[in-house]
């Protein structure tokens, strides 16, 4: 395999993750629950957006076609999209907004302080600055979840829903292939099999303390990562891309 | 140092932060290097969080105020490595932020309890120094702060991250 493509290919998978993420708590930009939540889920969608220009710059260089952040973002077609299923979903009621932030920022946690130790000294600088936010969201949503789940009666049901909603799509942040296993055989990527079991440990003490029930194991999500999306995915972009589209030399 | 050296500095000491203008870029920790490469006079800074929307106030304004003293090819470098950390901030900036109401970062406790803060974290209020107070939101006003308030004297106030 050739390992500049590999290394290409991981870092936009990486990148689309944290955009089609960040986009998604965008979305609740004035319509947070309350004020301070509303703070709160927009500078974690900032925090996402520059990991996201960070990672992408780096992917345009690797690549040497001369794209930049910008072309990555806003001139790619859907299928060429390789954030997982999991960061598209609908933000739906706050307890489905924090369970996909959970499931998403603690595997983002292990992964970034894994990636902290790669040989490839960009993936590594930007790791471990990416971890020190990451950090932050973790316990946001944690504690949401917690909150949420040991609150009152109604809040501990829309909590459960919202978990269960959502778990089955956190297997594909797991998945390996080509690219993956190329670039741990040469200590660029980060093995996620590694930290597997710490990640659903983690998710039980929260689940736990939260008072509500692991959901039930059924069906798993996948094709994200190959470009394959959901319906929402195209609505997404719409959105997103629409100013870069219909402008495309529009600067600001 | 040379004096073109002090000079850049000196410049560079005067350039207040876009948010928070009683402390400097360079007190904040922004500015890691400044060297004469060639022809050209290149800035290192690293961004406080990655997604800062200052960063860019903080490269036109450090190219602009230079351009001003008579250097005119200015370039900045973003470099990641080391990360940020609030721990660069003097003890000199950490007063300045608390005379002007803002909660300094505690030293060199860049929180490793990770997942849930274990116990209240002392946060004392930079109105009336109580530490009788309790954080309302992880996210403030911007990314590097936190909303804490004071139960003493029931102000509400930024404490700045530790990170």
């Amino acid at each position: 395999m050739n390992t500049k493509k590999a290394l290409f290919e991981y870092c936009i998978r990486i990148g689309d993750n944290s955009m089609i993420l960040g986009h998604r708590l965008s979305e609740l930009c004035s319509r947070g629950p309350i004020l301070e939540e509303d703070i709160a889920i927009t500078n974690i969608s900032l925090d996402l957006f520059g990991q996201c220009r960070n990672i992408l710059t780096y992917a345009g260089e690797v690549e040497g076609k001369g794209r930049n952040e910008d072309d990555l973002a806003y001139h790619r077609p859907e299928h060429e999209f390789r954030s997982v299923l999991l960061t598209e979903q609908p933000n739906g009621h706050f307890g489905t907004t924090m369970a996909r932030q959970m499931l998403f920022s603690v595997f983002h946690y292990y992964f970034y302080k894994e990636l902290s130790k790669s040989n490839d000294v960009h993936l590594a600088a930007f790791a471990a600055k990416s971890l020190k936010e990451t950090m932050y969201h973790m316990r946001h949503s944690s504690e949401w979840i917690i909150r949420l789940g040991d609150g009152t009666e109604e809040s501990h049901e829309k909590m459960q829903e919202g978990l269960n909603k959502m778990w089955s799509y956190r297997h594909e942040l797991f998945e390996k292939d080509a690219v993956d296993e190329h670039l741990i055989e040469l200590g660029i990527a980060v093995d996620t099999a590694k930290f597997k079991d710490a990640y659903e440990k983690q998710l039980e003490e929260i689940i736990s303390r939260a008072t509500l029930e692991i959901p039930e194991e059924g069906w798993r999500a996948t094709g994200g990562r190959i470009g394959h999306h959901s319906e929402y995915m195209g609505h997404i972009l719409a959105v997103f891309q629409s100013l870069a589209r219909a402008y495309p030399d529009a600067k600001w | 140092m040379n004096s073109k050296m002090q000079q850049v500095w000196d410049t560079l000491n005067t350039i207040p932060d876009p948010e928070i203008p009683v402390i400097t870029v360079v007190e904040l920790g922004v500015v890691r290097a400044v060297d004469f490469v060639e022809d050209f006079l290149q800035i290192t800074i690293t961004p406080t969080y990655s997604g800062c929307p200052a960063m860019k106030q903080f490269e036109d304004d450090i190219v602009s105020e230079l351009n001003k003293v008579g250097f005119s090819d200015v370039r900045i470098k973003t470099n990641f490595d080391p990360a940020w950390t609030t721990d660069w901030m003097s003890d000199e900036a950490r007063e300045k932020l608390r005379v002007y109401g803002i909660a300094p970062p505690e030293r060199g406790s860049e929180d490793k309890g990770v997942l849930f803060l274990s116990g209240p974290k002392k946060v004392a209020c930079p109105q009336c120094r109580s530490e009788d107070t309790k954080l309302i939101s992880q996210f403030g006003s911007t990314a590097c702060k936190a909303l804490y308030s004071c139960n003493a004297c029931k102000e509400t106030f930024d404490y700045f991250k530790c990170i």
